[in-house]
C-alpha cells in the first residue's frame, strides 16, 4: 500500500501527542515531588526539575505511622492476592476441564460478583464487621479485598487454563500421572503468565481500595495508604511538593510492578499464540 | 465461526482491568472425557469459592437489604436497636427530589464517560495497529503509565494539575489567551468539577480499552483482509466489513465492564472533591456514602444502596441477556 507523507505523518504525530498526553500527569508527580517548594509555586511552571531536592519525600516518609500503613497494606495486598488466587485455581479448573450441572450458572454468578458495588454496600459491612468485634483490624480487611478479586481471578485463570491444550494433560495422564498430578505437572507451570497477570490486577484492586478501609478502620495504626494519601493533602494544606512525593511513593511499586509483570503476561500470551 | 468463537471467549471472561491480555486463545475442545470419575469433584472443587461468594458477599447483600427496611440512625446504631420501619426508606428516597437528580446525573455521567472512553480507546487501539514498531512502543509505555498508576495517586495529581493556584492547566490556559482561566477555580462550579472528574476517568480507562483491541486487531487473520481486497473493498468498507464485525464481541464486553467501572467509580468522584460544590456532583454510589455514613441515615442509605444495585443491573440487563444465551449455545 502507498502513503502519502501526509498519510505517514499524522498518525505518528498524533501517537506523539497522545504519548505526551498520557505521560504527562504521570511525569508532573515525579517532577514536583522534586522539586524546591520555591520551583513548585514559581510564577512560570519549572517544566524540568533543576535544583533537585529530597525534602519533600523526607517529608511524608517521615510522617507520622507512615511505616506502618506501608506495613498494613502491603500485609493486606499480599494475603488477599494469594488467597483469592489459591480458591480460584480449584475453581477455574474445574470451570475450564470438566462438565457439570450447573456450570453455566456458576460462571454467571461469577460475572454478577464480579459486577457487586462493594462502594455501596458498605453500610451493612460496617454492620457485620462491628456486630463480630471486628473493627480496627487487618482482618476483615484481607477477608473482603480477597472476595472483590476473587470473581475476576477465576474468571481470568478459566480463560487462561482452557487455553492450555488438553492433550498436554492426556498425555501426562496415560504417562501415569493422576488428574492432580497432571495439572500440578504440566497445566501449572504453562499458568505462570496467567498467575501473574491476575495477581498483577488483585494486586492493583487491594493496593487502591479505600472506601471500605475509610469506614472500617478510624484507628490509624490499621489504616492503609490510599486512606493517608487521600487525607495527606488535607493535613498538609497546600503542600504540594510533600502530597506529590507522598503520591509518588505510593504509585511507584504498582508502576514498577506492572512493568515488569505486564512483559512477562504478555510475552507468555504472544509465545501462545505463536505456537498455536 | 472464528467470530463466534471469539464472542464467547470475550463474554465468558470479562477482561482484566489492569493487565493487557486480549483474552487468551482458547482450546477448541474443553470437556475433558473424564467426567465419570467422581462426579463430585467439580463442586468440590468450587466448593471454597463458593463458600466465599455467599458468605462474603451473600451477607452483605442480604444485611443491606435488611437494613434498608429498618430505621437505623446514630441511637439505634450505638444501643444496637433493630426498629423496623416497612417501606419507611424506600418511600422517603423515592418520593423526594434528591434521588431522582442523582440517578439522573449518575447515568447521563457514566454514559459521558463511557462513550468518551471507547470511542478514543478504539480510535488509539486502531492508531496503534498503524503505528510503526517503535512509535507503537512509545505509545504503549504512555499508555501502560497512566494504566497503572493508582487511582487515589492518580486524583491527587489531577487535583495538583487542576489547583486553582500555581496549577499547570490554568497557566497553559492563561498563556493560550485565556487570561479569565488564570485563577480559576475547577472545584467551584458542578460541570467544571465533573470535567476534572471526565478526564481523569477517561485518561485512567483509555489504556484498556485501546491495548486490549489493539491486541485484538493483532488476532484478524490477514486473509479476511485479503479476500476483501479481491472483492474490491476500499479502506472503510474493509473496516466495516472485516475488523468491525471481527471486534464487536469485544465491543460488547469491554462497553459493559466499563459501564460497571464507571457507574460504581467512587474515590475519583469523593476524593476530587466529595461530592462538592454543594452535592452537585454526587453519583450514586457517592450520595449512598454521603446520606448513609456522612449523614448517618445508615437505613435510609441501605435503601438508597438497594436501588443503586437495581440500576446497575437494569443498565447492564441487556449485555447479562446476552451472555446467558452465549453460554446456553456453548453447552
Amino acid at each position: 500500500m502507498k502513503r502519502s507523507l501526509f498519510g505517514r505523518i499524522w498518525p505518528n504525530a498524533t501517537a506523539v501527542v497522545l504519548f505526551v498526553g498520557f505521560v504527562f500527569p504521570v511525569y508532573w508527580m515525579f517532577a514536583t515531588a522534586f522539586k524546591p517548594t520555591n520551583d513548585i509555586i514559581a510564577d512560570t511552571p519549572v517544566w524540568f526539575p533543576t535544583n533537585v531536592t529530597l525534602g519533600h519525600f523526607k517529608k511524608a516518609v517521615h510522617a507520622d505511622h507512615f511505616w506502618t500503613l506501608v506495613l498494613n497494606s502491603i500485609t493486606v495486598t499480599v494475603c488477599s492476592v494469594v488467597f483469592s488466587l489459591l480458591i480460584a485455581l480449584f475453581a477455574a479448573f474445574a470451570l475450564a476441564r470438566m462438565r457439570f450441572k450447573g456450570r453455566r450458572g456458576l460462571i454467571v454468578t461469577f460475572m454478577l460478583a464480579q459486577m457487586a458495588p462493594w462502594e455501596v454496600m458498605i453500610i451493612a459491612i460496617y454492620m457485620i464487621v462491628r456486630d463480630n468485634d471486628m473493627l480496627d483490624s487487618l482482618v476483615p480487611l484481607t477477608v473482603f479485598y480477597t472476595m472483590m478479586v476473587l470473581p475476576l481471578t477465576i474468571l481470568t485463570l478459566r480463560g487462561y487454563i482452557a487455553a492450555v491444550p488438553k492433550e498436554l494433560e492426556e498425555s501426562a495422564m496415560v504417562d501415569g500421572c493422576t488428574r492432580g498430578q497432571a495439572f500440578r505437572k504440566v497445566i501449572f507451570p504453562l499458568l505462570a503468565p496467567g498467575l501473574m497477570a491476575t495477581s498483577l490486577f488483585g494486586f492493583i484492586t487491594a493496593w487502591n481500595e479505600f472506601p471500605l478501609v475509610l469506614i472500617l478502620n478510624k484507628d490509624i495504626e490499621k489504616q492503609t495508604l490510599p486512606l493517608w494519601l487521600s487525607q495527606f493533602q488535607t493535613a498538609f494544606g497546600d503542600d504540594w511538593g510533600a502530597t506529590m512525593a507522598a503520591s509518588s511513593l505510593f504509585a511507584l511499586p504498582i508502576l514498577i510492578l506492572f512493568i515488569f509483570l505486564q512483559r512477562k503476561a504478555v510475552s507468555g500470551l504472544t509465545d501462545g499464540a505463536v505456537k498455536g | 465461526m472464528s467470530v463466534q468463537t471469539q464472542g464467547t471467549d470475550t463474554a465468558g471472561e470479562p477482561a482484566v482491568r489492569k493487565a493487557r491480555i486480549p483474552g487468551p486463545p482458547r482450546g477448541t475442545g474443553r470437556d475433558s472425557g473424564s467426567a465419570s470419575r467422581g462426579a463430585a469433584a467439580p463442586y468440590l472443587l468450587l466448593l471454597p469459592a463458593l463458600l466465599a461468594t455467599l458468605v462474603l458477599l451473600g451477607w452483605p447483600l442480604v444485611k443491606n437489604g435488611m437494613l434498608s427496611f429498618q430505621n437505623l440512625n446514630p441511637r439505634q446504631l450505638i444501643q444496637h436497636l433493630t426498629e423496623w420501619n416497612g417501606v419507611d426508606n424506600y418511600k422517603e428516597v423515592l418520593t423526594g427530589s434528591d434521588f431522582w437528580k442523582v440517578v439522573e446525573r449518575s447515568i447521563f455521567f457514566t454514559a459521558a464517560n463511557v462513550v468518551l472512553i471507547m470511542v478514543f480507546g478504539t480510535l488509539i487501539g486502531l492508531l496503534l495497529a498503524r503505528l510503526g514498531k517503535k512509535m507503537r512502543l512509545t505509545l504503549l509505555v504512555g499508555l501502560v503509565l497512566a494504566w497503572a498508576m493508582p487511582v487515589i495517586a492518580a486524583t491527587t495529581v489531577y487535583q495538583w494539575l487542576f489547583a486553582q493556584r500555581y496549577g499547570v492547566v490554568n497557566w497553559v490556559l492563561d498563556k493560550l489567551g485565556w487570561h479569565s482561566m488564570a485563577d480559576y477555580n475547577w472545584m467551584g462550579t458542578q460541570f467544571s468539577t465533573f470535567s476534572v472528574i471526565t478526564l481523569l476517568i477517561v485518561w485512567m480507562s483509555i489504556p484498556f480499552v485501546a491495548i486490549n483491541l489493539y491486541a485484538a486487531t493483532t488476532t484478524i487473520p490477514r486473509e479476511l483482509y485479503e479476500a476483501a481486497a479481491l472483492d474490491g473493498a476500499g479502506a472503510w468498507q474493509s473496516f466495516t466489513s472485516v475488523t468491525l464485525p471481527f471486534l464487536r464481541p469485544f465491543l460488547y464486553s469491554t462497553t459493559f465492564l466499563e459501564v460497571i467501572w464507571v457507574f460504581k467509580a467512587f474515590p475519583q468522584v469523593f476524593a476530587m472533591n466529595e461530592g462538592g460544590p454543594d452535592r452537585l456532583t454526587e453519583t450514586l454510589p457517592v450520595y449512598a456514602y454521603v446520606e448513609g455514613v456522612g449523614n448517618q441515615h445508615f437505613g435510609v442509605g441501605a435503601a438508597i444502596s438497594f436501588l443503586t444495585i437495581l440500576v446497575l443491573l437494569v443498565m447492564t440487563s441487556y449485555y447479562l441477556r446476552m451472555v446467558l444465551k452465549q453460554e446456553e449455545d456453548e453447552l
